[in-house]
């Protein structure tokens, strides 16, 4: 059986016992994202300190794939500013295209901590988008977030 | 939300099955590859796409070796070798549904069927031929669907209202996942136009009371269009007792190839309609200034027609006839309920859909306690077994039941008992893998 190269035990885990779970204030952006294909869906919001990602909290139902990633990534990018954060998303997206090639995983380890366990999704394309729902719906949030804190960031005028 | 009829010890049955499976699955090559590290393919998923048997294959092979042309142009021997191969296969598919020839409109799936019609209706408002403004809908008038219907017989209807202001209306769903009639009188009235219902739901798997509805709408004088994208592949169907006014359905749902559907309407209510998609091949006589068009059926199929897979739907049509469509019905109507029986065997799995064979085809959606449907599908799939999942394009449906999305399989003439045997020992494969069912939620 092929299905524990996905299903980590680590993914499982985030799953059953999903980490930041439960939408908080205060936020500067609140964002909600499907996977229209499926009907994952996810709320998330962000709340800033200077361009730091102070906290992120969200609300979803989905599948074991989609849910794992968004608890994944709160640990991962809490109290990270939000140019490195989305810099981890662009390596997580590598991660996702990475077809199953086992020295990409590696040389991304490090960096991704437990998402780095989702690495076995990346053999099954259908379910990418499930792992990916969440760090679009971060990219979506904190642009916005930044956009209504940054006082020429803004078309509000 | 229909409940899983626990019947512990009742036991699946499995009467003897009305086709041959074993000889049927030679004529489908693709039935004998594996999947996933040598799996045994076990293809529930005909609902989506249905597999094709060599014969149609072999068709529109031949029409290319022997006589590709484009068919209604150019007077070479190719080009009237290859109107008479289009238009023979249109007379096959229409008497496959008891329709005269003239009456059958090649379009690209049902979903563009459906589009057809739907533009037919708003372009009708701004004809400048008279003849054309008969259907025309507008501020007023009203389209009736129901809560039942994939996307493609919803959004085209809400995109219909939205051009011409007209109010879509819908009949709900009852708790056995069948349609509620209740106020049939009220939301068919003077003011509908049209109604669009389907004769089976791709996911309920329920069969409509075709009758009833079409009765209402003749008494208040609406158009009732039919989607069989679900029922002609697997029942018979007759147009000239359907009570419809057009029937849409798709070739490659029906062991056709993709890349050609099918718009049957009644000749009367197509030859007042103006076209939907203009061009070539539908004109009469084009000028600078203005153009007139053919009659039915060519006034609806602009362009170079996918003529290899015409000619293929009219193969896999003559292999249904083969088969007889009687005993295909017949077929998936013993695997639907060994299905049902043996699912309700396993705790945790809930029928979303009637509970029974009554008025119900061999679709059969259902959800796992404790397993989100894509995590079900994952596990399925590493066994070999090959169903759907997600919200099967029916989206108000899944919402109406309370579920994010389901699993489901569908039946089709290579189906056999081995194959929902081989479903439900994976349904439980996937509550061992996740550590629930058995009474015990992780």
């Amino acid at each position: 059986m092929q299905l524990q190269s996905m299903y980590q035990e680590i993914i499982l885990d985030h799953y059953r016992n999903p980490h930041g779970r439960g939408l908080r204030e205060p936020f500067e952006a609140e964002v909600h994202h499907v996977n229209p294909t499926c009907g994952d869906e996810v709320t998330l919001r962000v709340h800033l300190d200077g361009d730091t990602l102070a906290d992120v909290s969200y609300e979803g139902m989905g599948c074991s794939i989609s849910q794992a990633s968004v608890s994944a990534m709160y640990e991962l990018v809490v109290g990270r500013s939000v140019p490195e954060a989305l810099e981890t998303g662009e390596h997580f997206m590598t991660l996702m295209q990475s077809k199953g090639d086992a020295s990409v995983a590696e040389k991304l380890e490090d960096e991704l901590e437990d998402a780095i366990a989702f690495a076995g999704v990346s053999k099954y394309p259908a379910r990418i988008k499930c792992a990916l729902m969440s760090w679009m719906a971060l990219k979506d949030a904190s642009a916005r977030a930044l956009a209504a804190t940054t006082p020429t960031g803004g078309d509000e005028a | 939300m229909t409940q899983t009829v626990s019947r512990p010890g009742a036991g699946a049955q499995q009467v003897p099955l009305p086709l041959d499976v074993e000889a049927i699955r030679a004529d489908f090559p693709i039935l004998s590859r594996t999947v996933r590290d040598g799996k045994r393919l076990v293809y529930l998923d005909s609902g989506a796409t249905s597999q094709k048997p060599l014969s149609v294959l072999d068709a529109e092979r031949d029409f290319y070796l022997t006589c590709n042309a484009a068919p209604h142009r150019g007077a070479h021997q190719l080009a009237e070798e290859a109107t008479a191969r289009y238009e023979a296969a249109r007379a096959t598919i229409g008497a496959f549904i008891g329709a005269p020839a003239e009456e059958v409109v090649f379009t690209r799936n049902s979903t563009e069927a459906i589009n057809l019609v739907a533009y037919a209706l708003s372009n009708a408002a701004t004809a400048k031929e008279e003849q054309f403004r008969r259907y025309a809908v507008g501020q007023g008038d009203e389209i009736v669907v129901t809560e039942m219907e994939h996307h493609a017989n919803l959004v085209p209807w809400q995109q219909l209202c939205e051009r011409t202001g007209a109010t879509l209306r819908w009949l709900g769903l009852t708790d056995d996942g069948r349609l509620d009639l209740s106020d049939l009188a009220t939301v068919v009235n003077e003011r509908t136009r049209l109604v669009a219902v389907t004769q089976q739901s791709n996911i309920l798997g329920t069969i409509n009371p075709l009758g009833e509805i079409s009765a209402r709408a003749r008494e208040v004088g609406a158009l009732l269009l039919v989607d069989g994208a679900q029922s002609v592949p697997h029942q018979p169907v007759d147009v000239t007792t359907l009570g419809a006014d057009f029937l849409v359905f798709s070739g490659h749902k029906m062991l056709g190839p993709t890349g050609v559907g099918v718009l049957w309407g009644r000749y009367e209510v197509l030859d007042a309609l103006p076209p939907f998609l203009t061009g070539g091949s539908m004109i009469e006589v084009v000028r600078m200034e203005g153009s007139t068009f053919m009659p039915p059926p060519q006034r609806f199929e602009a362009g170079v027609p996918m003529t290899a897979q015409v000619i293929g739907l009219a193969a896999a049509v003559e292999y249904l006839q083969q088969l007889g469509m009687d005993r295909v019905q017949g077929h998936e109507e013993a695997l639907t309920a060994y299905a049902l029986a043996k699912l309700a065997e396993i705790p945790g799995v809930t029928v979303i859909g009637p509970p029974d064979t009554v008025a119900r085809g061999g679709a059969v959606s259902f959800t796992v306690e404790g397993i989100h449907p894509h995590d079900v599908g994952q596990v399925l799939d590493d066994l070999g077994v090959e169903v759907r999942v997600g919200h099967h394009c029916a989206w108000p449906v899944v919402r109406r039941y309370g579920v994010p999305a389901t699993t489901r399989a569908t039946f089709y003439v290579h189906t056999g008992y081995d194959d929902i045997d081989a479903l439900t020992d994976a349904v439980r494969e996937a509550q061992r893998f996740f550590g629930v069912g058995q009474g015990e939620v992780s």
